[in-house]
């Protein structure tokens, strides 16, 4: 197993982001927009696969916590008129204590019962959303007094930062001893509580993490978009799109999750003049990918990757 | 007095589909452990295709009826035979996350079938015309014919089921795979071919609830996720592979859905349903019936 900080790949992928970067100057508007969106999405899945790939848990819910951090921003600002860059710290707050009121009692919950009630944590989510239409502008959308910034190169840098801190963070986070007792947990949780370690306290940290995350993208988001609406960062589509791009590039991987998003992204882009089938092209493609190279784009690269017993 | 006796008449027949439904989702994950995602557009598939043969080729609600539940079963079986043959025998997946990426494919599944029938039949809700006509007044309710009989036809399918699981080698060997699979191995059963049966079984039980909820409620390809999240949800409250306390939770959720409709807001039908699921998963996470 390789654990060094820096080898050939760990190059490439330097490289790869410092190229991306200067992309404002050689590509368009419009492709700047998809790889913010892409951004954002890579955000959403390596926080995704934190859990996933690394803790062993699935949550569908992910939504739940982006949709708490996206309406909590926007609320914050249209009705408290309270700044961007205050709107977006309390929108990360707010995900950050919702996904521990969920993951406290849920994660008692083994196995397909733990998805079952991060799924239906959304679902509520969705339907309060749609009970006080009033204050949240139901299946429309909130709309916002304020956004990031009106210029397509700003919005792509603040997305594609908070998309590179991100996966520094969880990259360091993931080699380090807190890491490695998470995925150790995720593999084999008895032999894990067996060592001395305390599975549920390491997941649930794990969990706030991946809260704090998904709540400062999907509050970052609808300060890109301008409004706040299911469809948006609520929808169980989105949650999807975000396990999609997490098994697809590559799941315990923070490169595959990055991978993923950008091509899941790109690709709906592509397949947009096939009309009203090119999202079922993208879900043909994803299935092709899971069930006949469930490691996804990664393994390509020779990451490591264990062996069914 | 009347609003309590057509609440009760709703509820036997909402119940009747909710349970028949549920049946075969319970039944997949008591034999194979599978949670199937794709459970809802199986039964929108019965549904529309039942509407399209009865209106559109002018089949006749009977005949329109069999090709949509002969389509469920070939749609089960494409699930089968695609995605959860090879993802079972898959080399590189680790054996602990092989249900994860079930459970994922399943839904990738759900997701290319409703993109389809979109594609095919639109996206606007469809019933298909009653089996027979006529309207019988209980206690000063006008009830349709039809529904009562929608509601007798699922029961009686639920009864069929039972006497074959309980009453048949073929049943009893179902069963038997549900609680040791191994143990039936032993003794000389081929559980492939199990499977293969208890597969069929479930497309066909998802094929009938689809053509009776089109008749009863209507269809479209967009009901499919919710449909899917109902049958979960009953299926959890009954406690996961357990056939009897499916039947007693799609009552439990028929009848708190349907008073909330009549009472409060037909659009927040599924809200009591979510916060039960809730209460019961924190509670009794094996489910309101269910044993260990």
């Amino acid at each position: 197993m390789n654990r060094t900080w820096f080898d050939w790949r760990t190059g490439v992928v330097v490289l790869a982001f410092a190229a991306t970067a200067c992309l404002p100057w050689f590509v368009s508007g419009y492709w700047l927009g998809v790889l913010t969106i892409s951004s954002y999405v890579a955000v959403y899945a390596m926080a995704w696969d934190l859990l996933f790939g690394y803790g062993g848990e699935v949550n569908f819910g992910p939504t739940f916590l982006i949709g708490l951090g996206a309406y909590g921003a926007g609320m914050s600002n249209t009705f408290l008129g309270w700044p961007v860059w205050v709107s977006i710290p309390v929108g990360t707050l707010a995900a950050v204590i919702g996904g521990l009121a969920l993951v406290g009692p849920a994660l008692r919950l083994k196995g397909p019962y733990f998805g079952l009630v991060t799924l239906v944590a959304v679902l509520l989510l969705s339907q309060v959303i749609n009970m006080f239409a009033g204050y949240t502008g139901g299946e429309i959308g909130l709309a916002l007094r304020d956004i990031l910034t009106i210029s397509s190169t700003g919005n792509f840098y603040y997305a594609f930062g908070l998309m590179t801190i991100t996966a520094l963070v969880l990259r360091i986070l993931v080699r380090s001893p807190l890491g490695l007792i998470l995925e150790a947990s995720g593999q084999d949780t008895t032999a894990t509580e067996a060592l001395g370690f305390s599975v549920t306290k390491f997941k649930i940290l794990a969990f706030v993490i991946s809260a704090f995350f998904s709540g400062l993208a999907g509050a970052m988001t609808v300060f890109y978009f301008g409004t706040a609406s299911p469809g948006t960062v609520v929808a169980v589509a989105v949650t999807i799109q975000i396990i999609i791009a997490t098994i697809i590039g590559g799941r315990r991987s923070i490169i595959g999750s990055i991978l993923g998003a950008v091509f899941l992204i790109v690709a709906g882009e592509f397949l947009r003049p096939v009309g009203q089938l090119s999202s079922t092209l993208v879900a043909v493609l994803a299935l092709l990918v899971l069930v006949f190279a469930p490691n996804g784009f990664i393994s390509v690269f020779g990451a490591r990757r264990e062996r069914k017993a | 007095m009347n609003l309590i006796i057509e609440i009760l008449i709703s509820t036997f027949i909402i119940g009747a589909i909710y349970a028949l439904g549920a049946a075969g989702l319970t039944i997949i994950f008591g034999v194979s452990g599978i949670l199937n995602l794709a459970h809802g557009a199986i039964v929108v598939v019965a549904s529309l295709v039942a509407w399209y043969c009865a209106l559109q080729l002018n089949m006749g609600i009977y005949l329109g009826g069999l090709v949509g539940i002969a389509a469920a079963i070939l749609t089960t079986y494409v699930l089968y035979f695609t995605v959860v043959i090879p993802l079972s025998r898959s080399r590189q997946l680790a054996s602990e996350e092989l249900p994860v990426f079930l459970f994922v494919s399943t839904l990738l599944f759900a997701l290319i079938l409703q993109g389809l029938l979109e594609w095919f039949f639109g996206a606007t809700p469809v019933s298909t015309p009653a089996m027979i006509d006529g309207v019988v007044h209980i206690a000063g309710v006008t009830v349709p014919l039809n529904s009562l009989l929608i509601g007798v036809v699922a029961w009686a399918v639920i009864g069929a089921l039972w006497l074959f699981i309980s009453h048949t080698r073929m049943g009893k060997a179902m069963l038997a795979a549900s609680m040791s699979p191994k143990g039936l191995a032993i003794v000389g059963y081929d559980i492939g071919r199990i499977h293969f049966l208890v597969w069929g079984l479930y497309g066909l039980l998802a094929g009938i609830a689809g053509v009776l909820l089109a008749s009863f409620i209507g269809a479209s390809s967009n009901v499919a996720i919710n449909l899917t999240a109902t049958s979960f949800t009953i299926v959890v409250l009954g406690g996961l592979g357990n056939v009897l306390g499916s039947l007693a939770a799609a009552y439990i959720l028929g009848f708190l859905g349907t008073v909330t409709a009549f009472l409060i807001s037909p659009s927040l039908r599924e809200v009591p349903g979510l916060l039960l699921l809730i209460v019961v998963l924190y509670a009794r996470p094996q489910g309101l019936f269910g044993r260990h």
